[in-house]
Parts: structure tokens; sequence; C-alpha cells
């Protein structure tokens, strides 16, 4: 039994911080500030094969383990969650659908740019009316001479809307089944086909370096070999991907909290207040105690959620590790920054401060791929419970 | 073609690093150690020439046991071999004989179109193995290049000195140190990692490259550290309070340490 990565994930892992340090930090606060997305740094990015960890070779990728993905995602979200969500959509949202489900074609066309990380796709699932109950997705298609005609709304896509976007799948309904239920597919949609047109980018609390946009689409044609998988498996092919897009932010989270960690600590020995570091008295250093107990719970749920996917355990398994640590971890960032803000005293309301942008970019993980109380639904029905 | 890098694990410059009390020289154990920041851009500058051309690059380094770390970093960048002068009598070795060694390992490697070098190495810093390791081989060296290319047998380096900038060619193979100007040495990539654990590195031993154990380490050093201090603690400073001629203070105390 061991709770250690192994040494070639901690070798990775000291690449990935190196970098993260070096190109990504002294530039976050700006980015932040700017609402500015760095396509640069997201090549970058690909340049260091980030994005192409588990894809497989014939793609650019290195058919590595999910867990690298993590310690990735986990290193870059340590320094700046919307490079770390960037990340994490990029490969769960855009690449990891067409993997698992696109044709020899597609993969062909669209995966060695985004495996480089030349080029980013997005997924469009959550509609204004349609998040946590998928099944309401009002956006439909309809075949026409060959041409998926696309009309409806997506909301909230991350990497939709950049000059390195080169597509976005969208579910929309194609029909109804036989049930009467809406039938739902999923088709892709390069960027720039007439009839789609990205919003401007949201104004959000946090993430504001992160590329997010609604998408309209009005009489949008794609032909009909656009479809990405089974007609009609839209909504289940969506869910089968979910489970590792929970473990990939459950890392986000992860790097989040282990900043909130650090940062909490090293002020606590400096700030002097009363003649003493206020890391002297115990209402300061228990609060910073406890971040510690947070992370650690937080990595160990993580990693193991990542090793269970990589050992090929049962979907089931997988998918409630994913649940638990997707539940804990994100919890636990949202816990982590706002002890270290409260650390910080006034200064953790200022932006000259990383923590303020820490405390508004965590509210989003115990939302984004599934909210807490989702997970807690996913959790209660793994344990059996006849819960609606 | 092939390119030989050589590479230094060095203590981590920006921990404390000390000498060992024991025989003054530099503490190996007690700090982490890392490939020597000036040597990345020596194998940046190697990987693309090799890039450009179908050459082969090599990673030699001399030093303990650890020093394979820096190898491996230099494998994970994309170095296609390497080579580790590795055997307990080097412990101590000054630049003569660190140069003696690598002449000996180079001519051991035999066929090799052009050495390159960092501009220095962070702990020990001297800059002079490269000269050393040309004149026992009897290569051209070029020192110090902010730039480099090869065409035909020669490589030519532009060097940039304070009132001018120099270009020397030399024919191939040369001996060839770049500064930290040169290039912006790349990250290892995730494949690049995965791929170097399987990349050969060989061991030599002083016996291997047939130098006598007397030759070189501490015993045979041209010079010794004779003793050491530590730097003393940094003073509080001297607090200005102004009292309507603090401007006055500040000049006086810049122009007495011949800052203005």
């Amino acid at each position: 039994m061991s709770f250690e990565l192994s040494a070639d994930h901690e070798v990775f892992r000291k690449v990935v911080r190196d970098f993260a340090e070096a190109e990504i930090a002294p530039h976050a606060a700006r980015w932040d500030r700017e609402h500015h997305f760095p396509v640069d740094v997201v090549q970058a990015m690909g340049e260091l094969g980030l994005f192409g960890i588990v894809a497989p070779e014939e793609y650019g990728g290195a058919a590595g383990d999910f867990t690298s993905l993590c310690v990735a995602i986990e290193e870059i979200g340590r320094v700046d969650q919307s490079m770390g969500i960037t990340l994490e959509a990029a490969v769960g949202l855009g690449i990891a659908p067409l993997m698992t489900f696109g044709s020899a074609e597609q993969k062909e066309r669209w995966l060695p740019d985004l495996v480089a990380g030349r080029a980013l796709a997005g997924f469009g699932l959550t509609e204004p009316e349609a998040g946590s109950d998928a099944g309401a997705t009002r956006t439909r298609a309809r075949l026409e001479g060959g041409h998926w005609v696309i009309d409806g709304a997506k909301a909230f896509i991350t990497n939709s809307g950049s000059s390195i976007t080169s597509l976005v799948a969208v579910t929309a309904r194609t029909g109804e089944t036989t049930d009467g239920r809406p039938e739902l597919s999923a088709i892709l949609v390069p960027a720039g086909t007439p009839g789609f047109t990205v919003e401007p980018a949201y104004d959000k609390l946090g993430w504001h370096a992160s590329d997010t946009h609604g998408l309209t689409f009005e009489g949008c044609r794609v032909p009909e070999d656009h479809l990405l998988g089974q007609r009609g498996a839209g909504f289940r092919q969506f869910l089968a991907t979910l489970d590792d897009g929970r473990i990939a932010i459950s890392a986000l989270a992860v790097g989040l909290a282990q900043a909130c960690l650090e940062q909490a600590s090293a002020y606590a020995k400096e700030r002097v207040a009363f003649g003493r570091p206020i890391g002297a008295n115990q209402g300061v250093a228990f609060q910073v105690a406890d971040l510690q107990v947070m992370v650690d719970a937080a990595r160990l749920l993580t990693y193991k959620a990542a090793w269970l996917k990589d050992e090929g355990r049962s979907p089931a398994a997988v998918k409630q590790a994913a649940a638990v640590a997707k539940l804990y971890s994100t919890e636990a960032a949202v816990s982590a920054t706002r002890v270290a803000t409260q650390v910080f005293g006034g200064y953790g309301f200022m932006e000259e401060y990383p923590v303020a942008r820490f405390y508004r970019d965590a509210k989003i993980l115990e939302i984004g791929e599934g909210t807490s109380e989702i997970q807690r639904l996913v959790i209660a029905r793994g344990l059996g419970l006849p819960v609606e | 073609m092939r390119i030989v890098v050589l590479v230094k694990h060095v203590p981590d410059a920006t921990a404390d690093r000390t000498f060992d009390p024991a025989d003054n020289t530099t503490d190996r154990a007690g700090v982490d150690g890392l490939l020597c920041e000036l040597d990345e851009y020596a194998i940046e500058e190697a990987l693309k020439l090799a890039e450009d051309r179908d050459a082969d690059v090599t990673v030699l380094t001399m030093g303990p046991e650890q020093a394979s770390d820096a190898l491996r970093k230099a494998l994970q960048m994309g170095a296609h071999d390497g080579v580790h002068l590795l055997d307990s009598a080097l412990h101590g070795s000054d630049a003569p004989a660190t140069s003696l060694v690598i002449a000996r390992a180079l001519e051991r490697i035999g066929s090799y179109d052009l050495v390159l070098t960092g501009m220095a190495s962070t702990d020990g810093g001297m800059s002079v193995v490269p000269a050393m390791l040309a004149e026992r081989l009897g290569l051209p060296h070029i020192g110090f290049v902010g730039e480099l290319s090869l065409a035909d047998g020669t490589v030519r380096g532009r060097r940039d000195g304070d009132s001018a900038s120099e270009t020397i060619e030399a024919a191939l193979p040369a001996v060839v140190s770049v500064t930290d100007q040169i290039n912006e040495p790349r990250y290892p990539s995730f494949k690049g990692i995965m791929a170097a654990k399987k990349k050969p590195v060989e061991t030599w031993s002083l016996a291997d490259l047939g130098v006598e154990p007397a030759q070189v380490g501490l015993s045979a050093a041209w010079s010794a550290v004779e003793s050491f201090t530590e730097r003393p603690a940094r003073g509080q400073g001297e607090v200005v309070t102004d009292d309507g001629d603090a401007g006055r203070r500040l000049a006086d105390f810049l122009a007495q340490r011949k800052f203005v």
C-alpha cells in the first residue's frame, strides 16, 4: 500500500510547477484584472504536452495516465485557477468526448491540433434553462438535405470563443424517443460556421482569464457526418465523460486549497501584530492547521479516484469516488479561501494579494461540472438510497 | 553529426549553500542539487542545432551518484543519450583535473563535431574548463557566445563585449561555451519525461578512461580552500528620520559608498 505518487509523477509535478511559477504566476493578477485570455500561454502549455497527457500517441498524445493529468491541473491551478480550468475543460470537455465517441475521420481532423494545444474545443451542454437538468435541453437540430440545422442557445461554455477555438460540440434535441422523451444527440460545430454566434464574454465573479461565452445557433448548418457518436446517445455519452471531469475539477480544487495553505501559513509567520507573529495566536494557528487537514484529505480523495480510474476499476466505483472527491475538495477549497483571506485580514480583501482572487475563483468549483447538490445525489444513489 | 553538451549537477543556487567542514569542498549532500541553469542554454542550443540537421546530442557530466539527475533532466529536454563520469577518486577535483577527465571521455566518445558548454557553473563559477578542455584536445575554442551557427565544417559564434561584438569562426570539431542570452531553454514536455526513462546512460570510471586516481581529486588539486567563514548576517540597515535634512543625509550615504 502506498500513499505517494510515483517518482515519475513527482518529476513531472516539478516541471509543471517550474513552468507555472515562471510563466503564469507573475502575470495571473494582470490577466484577471484585464479579463485577458493568454493564448500564447495556452500554446506554451501545449508545448509542455499538458493537453495530450492521456491522448493516444497516434494523435500526438503521450498515452499517459489520468493521475498525471490531475497533477498538471493541480499545479497550474495552484497559481491560476483560470488557466487550470482552461486545461481541465480543454481535455475533459473538449478532447475527451471526441476521443471516446468520435469517428476516425473526426478524430483525424480535429484531435492533432487540440492535443498539441494549438486549438481548443468547447462542449455545449448547459443552456440558460437547462443546467443540472440536462434533459430539459431546448436546442434543436433537424436533418435537412444532408445537413443538421441547429437552432437554440447554450450558456457558460468554456473555451468556446477564444481565437484558437476550432469547434464546439453541442447537445441538441434531434427528435423524440418512442416513449415520448426528447432524443438528445451531440453535433460538432466548427468555429466560424454561419449561424453560429459566440456571444460576448461573460462578466464573471471569478475565473476572469478563462474564456467563457454564451452561444447562439440560428439556422446553423453542418454536414450530417458532424454527428458525434450515436444519434440519440447525446445524454448518455455526456454522462460517461462526467466522472473523469469531476476528478479533474477535484484536482483543480486541491491546487487552490494548497495555495491557500502555503500563503496563509507564510503570512501567519511573518505578519506581526501586538509584537508577535499572528501565527502565535491559537485563533490563527488553528485555522491554518485546519487548512492542512483539508488539503491532505482533498488530495487523498482526488488521487484515490484518479488511481481507481487508472487501475480500470468498475465504473460504479470510479463514479462514487469521483463524486466524493469533487464534493469534498471543492467545498474544502471554498473554506480554504475563506480562511486564507481571514488570515490576511484587510489585505485579504485587496487584489494586491492572490488570496483575494482565489476567494472569487473558488465558488464556481462547487457549481461547475455537477453542483455539490448533484454530487450528494450521486453519492446517495451510489449507497442505494431511494433519493429522488 | 554528434554534439556533446557538458553539464554539471550543482547545489541549488537559491538554497543556503555551504562547504563541507571535513575537507572544505562544496557541500553537495546537505543541499538539493539540480542541473546547472546556465547549462540549460547549451542543451537548448544543441537541441535546436540537432533539429535542423541529422544530429545526435550526447550529454556528459562528471560528478557523484546524484549527478545523474542532471543528465536525466537534459534527456527529458530532448538529448539522445548520456555519459556519467563517476568515480569516488574524483571528489575534490579542480578545473585542470576536470578538464583532463572530460578530455579522456571525449576521446573515448571519439566521433563528435561540437562540444557545447554553459558560460559557467553556478557553484564553482570559474568558466575555465571549456578553454582547458580545448587546449588538452588541441581544438579551437570560442567562449561566451551569444549567437551560433554551423555551416560546412565550421562553427561561427558572436560574442558581445561592452564596446563591440566579435564574430569568430572555427573549424569543427570545436569547443564553444554559450551565454544565457543565446536562447530561451525549453521545459521538458510530458512526452520528453516519459521518453527519457528509456534513453541510454553509460557510466564510466577512471579506469575506463585510463586516468590514474593520483592525477585527480582533492590531493592533486592545484589550489585548495584553506578555510571558510559564513557570510555575516545582514545588519538592520540605517533608518533616516526626516528632520528637514533627510535628502542631504541620503545623498551623503550614497556618496560615501561612491554610488553617486
